[in-house]
């Protein structure tokens, strides 16, 4: 009888083209590879340079996101994109799509939108498969019980060329949710909160599996929020085993299998979860009924307390201290009731449907507080529509927050959408970095409906307060 | 990519923890498609004023750190984004080894394929290194050494298939084209499963 094995060593298995070797890593098949114009070009003229093919231009697919605007007149409207680099950086990736046979969703395309939002909406992204993008939010896919993560530019380069990547074995970290979330606390709330009790580097060389009653439970878009933020703690990939739940969302997806290739495929995917008895290298608990709404107050994910709780104090660390006057708050401070600025809605941990229905659901008959920005950006032009299907851009607009084109927006200040220096942004994305939303701007990280109520208040609110 | 066998150098000292992406070179600066340029980048929010001026207290910009080519950063350098862009920024600055108690996985892999060395040694020589910045340091990638001024060493984990490319200036890409023959074969063999 064979060792149990989990679904990552599942997949890794199953796409060894030659088994890692005391003295060689493995040589590991890609099924899919998705580029977008920020890191894809350099690996477009390692290609020419070198005389090389792109092997399998039908496993390759094509977007743009990081740097495109996300005004309505800049998009369709022929008004020029702000940032000029961002322009030719666009165009040179219709250009080399065209050159190597690329599919690629243009700027105006009706199915485009963040890399991480369209794989799982067109059903491109498939339990088993092994996803790789240039970008470390690829973890994201891994929602679907594909093993996805983010490459550099060179290894976008060999997967180009060969569809294949040199890769060590990771080690697996199983972190396992129990209980209910109480109303209120979601799935952002969720894996800051994990991210808070790792570390930003406590996932390093390992491969999260989420298990558990909470996440089983869980809708494919929370999913992907947990999935998505693995790299936050260090980990390159997230990933969940597929349940009903998964075949669900695929079904009649564009391009999940359908007929009979949908039946051959689901008998595949229900091979995936991992056999019992299977061990992880590591092992943590998480209790989700104890988790409240959680909001970071430094400048990495992993500073993280409840929106109600107290800045902690480690005194002769001076990063710490760094860290916090870089945001203005000093140790056992409470941020509850601090002053907001800016309110972002969107990138590709919290850019879908029911993030916006969340963040709704909030502002619905309700004002954005004077002097407060409010960015609400879906995370593609598909979740645009259904989100103004069900008059959800009319809510958000009548609230007084702008409806955006899709896109990372705010996620990175490349795009011309930027918090202002010193500013206070609550927002639903993934890093707060220093400057990570434009020069000195101050990061609070949070979920859409906690983003939603900080708008409300103008100040850090506990959304328990207005639901 | 230039064969590395050992790196004798001065280092610059950056003690600050868990260095992201985003300090190392941020997003703005992505929108270039080349890969050269980048070290005027470099650190660019902690290295200039909000004038544009280099500022005088950060590490960088100061004499001693002329000509030095190690980097000995804080506990989990290079977390974040998967940007490249990183990498070439620190190669085209000069830096051309990274020591630290733990570097992150993508950074990691990224800065090995542009001849940037991850040195991971264990916390004792790096509080030692981060308290002596400008120290005299050799990087042996034949042994997996690093050796202090004093002469002690310390042994650092590297990858044999990492140390060969490195030692060799192999590039991987090379390697992975010469696998066409399994490639294609597992390719035909997932076709008719």
């Amino acid at each position: 009888m064979t060792a149990p094995l989990t679904l990552f060593e599942k997949v890794w298995r199953s796409h060894e083209v030659v088994p890692e070797a005391a003295d060689a890593p493995a040589v590991l098949y890609i099924d899919l590879h998705l580029i977008h114009e920020v890191t894809s070009p350099q690996a477009f003229t390692a290609l020419r340079e070198r005389g090389l093919r792109l092997r399998r231009p039908d496993l390759t697919f094509a977007t743009m996101d990081h740097s495109t605007p996300t005004r309505t007149e800049q998009v369709f409207g022929g008004a020029p994109i702000s940032v000029e680099a961002a322009a030719r950086q666009v165009h040179e990736l219709e250009r080399n799509c065209e050159a190597f046979g690329v599919e690629l969703l243009g700027l105006r395309d009706a199915r485009r939108g963040i890399v991480h939002i369209i794989g799982p909406e067109l059903g491109l992204t498939q339990p088993g498969k092994t996803v790789v993008c240039g970008d470390s939010h690829t973890s994201t896919h891994g929602a679907l019980g594909a093993l996805a993560f983010g490459i550099g530019t060179t290894e976008v380069g060999h997967v180009f060329a060969t569809q294949c990547l040199l890769q060590r074995k990771p080690r697996t970290l199983a972190v396992n949710v129990h209980g209910r979330l109480s109303a209120g606390v979601g799935a952002k709330d969720l894996i800051l909160a994990i991210i808070g009790r790792i570390g930003v580097g406590g996932g390093t060389g390992h491969v999260i599996e989420y298990r558990g009653e909470t996440i089983a439970g869980f809708d494919m878009d929370a999913r992907m929020t947990v999935c998505n933020m693995s790299i936050e703690a260090g980990a390159r990939a997230g990933m969940i085993a597929p349940d009903e739940t998964t075949y669900r969302y695929l079904a009649g997806r564009l391009r999940a299998p359908q007929g009979e290739a949908w039946d051959a495929a689901l008998e595949r995917w229900r091979q995936l979860p991992g056999d019992p008895g299977a061990s992880f290298d590591r092992e943590l608990d998480i209790d989700a009924a104890a988790l409240e709404p959680m909001m970071t107050y430094g400048t990495n994910p992993g500073m993280v307390i409840p929106v109600g709780g107290t800045i902690p104090e480690r005194a002769g660390d001076p990063v710490f201290a760094k860290s916090l006057a870089y945001m203005g708050f000093a140790p056992g401070e409470r941020i509850q009731e601090h002053p907001v600025n800016v309110v972002f809605v969107g990138s590709c941990t919290n850019g879908r449907l029911s993030d916006l229905r969340a963040a709704a659901s909030l502002l619905r008959g309700r004002k954005v507080a004077n002097g407060v920005h409010m960015l609400v950006v879906p995370g593609s032009q598909q979740v645009k529509r259904e989100a103004e299907a069900e008059g959800l851009d009319r809510i958000f607009i009548e609230a007084g927050a702008e409806w955006r084109e899709s896109g990372c927006s705010m996620c990175l200040g490349m795009n011309g959408d930027l918090v202002p220096k010193g500013h206070y942004a609550v927002s639903t994305s993934n890093r707060n970095f220093e400057g990570r939303q434009g020069i000195g701007a101050r990061t609070l990280l949070a979920s859409p409906l906690t983003a939603a109520a900080c708008a409300v208040r103008g100040r850090v609110t506990d959304p328990r307060e207005l639901m | 990519m230039e064969p590395i066998r050992t790196l004798r150098s001065r280092t610059v000292v950056l003690a600050a923890s868990d260095i992201d992406t985003d300090q190392i070179i941020p997003a703005r600066f992505l929108t270039t498609t080349s890969r050269e340029g980048l070290g005027e980048h470099l650190f660019a929010d902690w290295r200039y004023g909000p004038d544009g001026a280099p500022r005088a207290d950060f590490v960088l910009n100061q004499p001693q750190a002329r000509g030095c080519s190690i980097l000995v950063a804080g506990h989990n350098f290079g977390c974040g984004s998967s940007r490249e862009h990183a990498p070439w920024a620190l190669t085209d600055f000069g830096v051309r080894a990274v020591v630290s108690t733990q570097i992150a996985d993508i950074f990691r892999s990224n800065a090995l394929k542009n001849g940037l060395l991850p040195v991971i040694v264990e916390p004792g020589a790096h509080r030692w290194l981060i308290e002596h910045p400008g120290a005299e340091v050799t990087i042996d990638l034949d042994s997996s050494t690093l050796r202090l001024p004093g002469g002690e060493t310390v042994r650092y984990p590297l990858e044999p298939f990492a140390r060969y490319c490195l030692m060799n200036g192999v590039d991987e890409l090379g390697f992975l084209l010469e696998r066409e023959a399994q490639i294609a074969a597992y390719e035909a063999r997932s076709a008719a499963a």
